[in-house]
């Protein structure tokens, strides 16, 4: 497999409110893009490490996202699993704005 | 610090026992021969998935180790000296404990009906009981399920999914009578309908006779299916005769304060087989849930260690059925006053307030984003005691976030 990064836009700025998280699908591949409590955006896998269930549909504390069927939470900004019964790490990806659009490096 | 029941509450409570700093042993006892594992799946992904899982286990035998967990497997404690502080095993070990807590969970309750011998029929509780009706439930196969509760409902999604031909028997008048309001039950009993699930309401097993390998279930209707596996979902028995026996006082489980204390202060309970008094409800209660079992696994470690602290946990629950999601959280009552937010697609939510105005109770179904999220808002505002405007709580337009502060 070839490594080739690339920055894809996700979403406008204002599709998400702060503490609010949005699910982005690119391909095969699914993400949950966070706007934190002090608006900065950050982007991780979508799928909870536990099961796959979609982070997206969690609700987003401080700087923590909650899984919504089995409660593991996740910190958004590293991806780090925080409380079982998560307790694999996900990948976090750089993100920017530019043009008022959310762009996430893939 | 010994742990008696090696279910999600047992398991949760000797890795918090070490989490809190305990240094001494810490001893888990579990009757099956295998490690401790997750139940939710034994009537969801085990019969529906393409290829036949193991068991989810809820630690690893490396993690075991790295927590100097001493793991008994495949034991039965049949005895507890109160006294001496020992428990006695089945083989006739004799263990000694200076904190014990009793996760001994619940058991499927049987039918009582006259069952033919050679008759196939059988309860979920365990990983063999969900191998044994997995293998049962093939594309043809004629199920008959005994009960229209979570898990008799759980077990004929997964059942009509994997092409069986499924007919559920409800004693009662509808579906999900004991935890869930009427206008969701019937969501769900519409979902079960197109799906292709028979439902006969209002009639019960008369007696079980085998055929040929088959099982004729003749009903009190007058009906009888003929079935090549009844599945019984009746609901549970706690499992408290290890407590009563050791003169522990009993009360719908075994009871508990709330700090989840038996009535020896040396030993506490957590999970299925315990009733508990609620702060928040002004009654004893009794939970048969995979969240509240963790949750009071790690209040019951905690207490065990000294922390003093009440157990206040709100009760939640969770059932899947199809590709949507059932969730309640918190207790209602009759008189309580029901709020109807209306997702359209997404679902349906219905909100319970007490005569003060203090929401108590939620229940949806629905996609999981979209209940899970406004359940989990409405566990919040419930755990704070709060009293939402009517207004904004039955119009979906309102983000439920807002109603927090």
């Amino acid at each position: 497999m070839t490594i080739t990064e690339e920055w894809v836009a996700a979403c406008p700025v204002d599709a998400i409110e702060r503490e609010e998280a949005l699910r982005f699908d690119y391909g095969a591949r699914t993400f949950v893009i966070v706007r934190s409590p002090e608006g900065t955006f950050h982007a991780m896998d979508g799928n909870c490490s536990h099961e796959k269930v979609h982070l997206a549909g969690g609700i987003v504390d401080g700087h923590i996202i909650e899984c919504p069927k089995h409660f593991g939470t996740f910190d958004y900004r590293t991806g780090e699993a925080c409380a079982l019964p998560v307790c694999i790490d996900l990948r976090s990806y750089d993100v920017k704005v530019e043009n008022n659009l959310v762009f996430i490096k893939l | 610090m010994m742990i008696v029941g090696a279910g999600i509450a047992g398991s949760v409570a000797a890795e918090s026992l070490r989490a809190e700093g305990w240094r001494g042993r810490i001893v888990l006892i579990g009757r099956e021969t295998r490690l401790p594992y997750e139940r939710p799946p034994l009537s969801k992904a085990h019969l529906t998935e393409e290829v036949e899982p193991g068991p989810k286990t809820l630690v690893t035998s490396e993690r075991l180790e790295e927590l100097d967990i001493e793991y008994l497997q495949g034991r039965e404690v049949v005895a507890i000296d109160r006294a001496a502080h020992t428990v006695k095993l089945a083989d006739g070990a004799r263990l000694a404990y200076e904190r014990l807590l009793l996760t001994t969970g619940a058991r499927a309750r049987p039918v009582s009906n006259l069952i033919g011998q050679g008759a196939r029929i059988r309860t979920l509780r365990t990983y063999d009981d969900a191998l044994f009706i997995r293998r049962a439930i093939n594309p043809g196969a004629e199920v008959v399920v005994v009960g229209g509760g979570f898990i008799g409902l759980e077990v004929a999604a997964s059942a009509v999914s994997r092409g069986a031909s499924v007919t559920v028997i409800e004693a009662g008048p509808r579906l999900l009578a004991r935890a869930v309001p009427a206008p969701l039950a019937e969501l769900i009993k519409a979902k079960h309908e197109r799906s292709g699930v028979r439902l006969e309401l209002g009639t019960t097993i008369e007696r079980v006779d085998a055929i040929e390998g088959r099982s004729k279930v003749i009903l009190t209707s007058g009906r009888a299916h003929l079935a090549d596996l009844v599945i019984v979902g009746i609901g549970a028995v706690p499992n408290v005769e290890l407590a009563r026996l050791a003169g522990l006082a009993i009360d719908n489980g075994i009871a508990l304060d709330e700090l989840l204390a038996t009535s020896d202060p040396d030993i506490f309970g957590a999970g299925d087989c315990c009733s508990f008094p609620h702060r928040l409800y002004n009654e004893r209660i009794r939970l048969e849930a995979w969240r509240s079992a963790q949750q009071q696994g790690a209040a019951a470690a905690s207490n065990m260690l000294g922390a003093h602290s009440p157990y206040e946990k709100i009760p939640w629950f969770w059932s899947d059925q199809y590709d949507q999601t059932l969730q309640v959280v918190g207790l209602h009552r009759e008189q309580d006053d029901p709020v109807i937010r209306d997702l359209g697609p997404n679902g349906l939510l219905i909100f319970y307030l007490a005569k003060d105005g203090r929401i108590v109770a939620a229940c949806g179904f629905g996609s999981l984003p979209a209940i899970a999220r406004e359940i989990r808002f409405a566990e919040m505002m419930i755990g704070r005691g709060l009293s939402p405007n009517v207004e904004a709580l039955s119009n979906p337009a309102v983000n439920i976030k807002s109603l927090l502060s």
